[in-house]
């Protein structure tokens, strides 16, 4: 097997898949596919923080981003019911501007990371951190308050959704 | 299993995923794509987090993605609202239409 492990396989794997998806995310016309684009592609990341001994993180990706958020898009867009034909698009020009404007910053990126030190992640049951126990120790100590801070947050989320989402009855009845 | 993977490889990948998203949302007029585009990027951000977080062996970075992930689902909720929003006004969710404040 070209002298990989399996670890180096599944990365491999996991990572032309995340970008295969990503692509075909922006570049589908049609909303429900991207949004659909979008879950698979969640899940690819799902993967490589399993991959990575994140298994708490894992579960939340998948619960939050692809159960969650991504069910929330699906329902805006089959409100607005959406479809491909008309979907607007950008001018041309604009969208080889922005294209060439991605390959510049991938260019700059990848140039500076060529001189930089090779440090290997050690995989495969070495790290702890990434287990629900652990993180849960770290986040009910060092991490309370912000903790806490995380449910108001929430809480104001929630209530400015309704506030905004409701029909304004004074405007309709002038 | 003890074969691991360069810290670069993550780096190199949560580059690529977060240009992908910068492109689309410089190059899509669908205001509910860009929104997807802004999800990918935050996930590209949270993925070199666990990376480095692992690599160090620290918890701080994965607790932090949590917060990230908290945040995400709040904008989302809100960002969603907004655009539901618009489109009772305008019947469309053109980002180009909405330029009104510029003029």
């Amino acid at each position: 097997m070209l002298g990989l492990s399996i670890t180096q396989w599944l990365f491999g794997t996991l990572s032309l898949m995340a970008i295969m998806f990503a692509l075909m995310m922006v570049f589908t016309r049609s909303p429900v596919n991207s949004a659909l684009y979008l879950i698979m592609t969640f899940f690819c990341i799902a993967g490589h923080y399993l991959l990575l001994n994140a298994q708490f993180l894992a579960v939340v990706q998948i619960v939050v981003y692809a159960g969650a958020i991504m069910v929330l898009f699906l329902y805006i867009i089959m409100l607005m019911n959406l479809n491909a034909d008309e979907e607007p698009r950008k001018h041309v020009l604009t969208r080889a501007i922005a294209a060439i404007i991605g390959g510049m910053l991938l260019f700059v990126m990848i140039g500076a990371l060529r001189g930089a030190e090779q440090l290997q992640i050690v995989q495969g049951g070495a790290s702890q951190i990434g287990l629900v126990k652990n993180l849960g120790k770290v986040l009910f100590t060092e991490f309370l308050f912000p903790f806490e801070i995380a449910s108001v947050l929430l809480l104001a989320a929630l209530v400015g959704a309704i506030m905004i989402g409701k029909r304004d009855t004074n405007i309709n009845t002038k | 299993m003890l074969n691991g993977i360069p810290i670069n490889y993550y780096i190199m990948l949560s580059a690529v995923l977060f240009i992908i998203g910068a492109v689309g949302v410089m190059a899509r007029r669908n205001a509910i794509i860009i929104f997807m585009c802004i999800e990918l990027m935050l996930n590209a951000v949270n993925l070199m987090l666990v990376a480095f977080s692992t690599l160090h062996n620290d918890a701080n970075g994965q607790v932090f993605v949590f917060f990230i992930m908290a945040v995400a689902a709040a904008e989302v909720a809100v960002g969603l609202a907004i655009l539901s929003m618009v489109y009772r006004n305008f019947k469309s969710i053109d980002i180009d239409l909405l330029s009104r404040l510029k003029n």
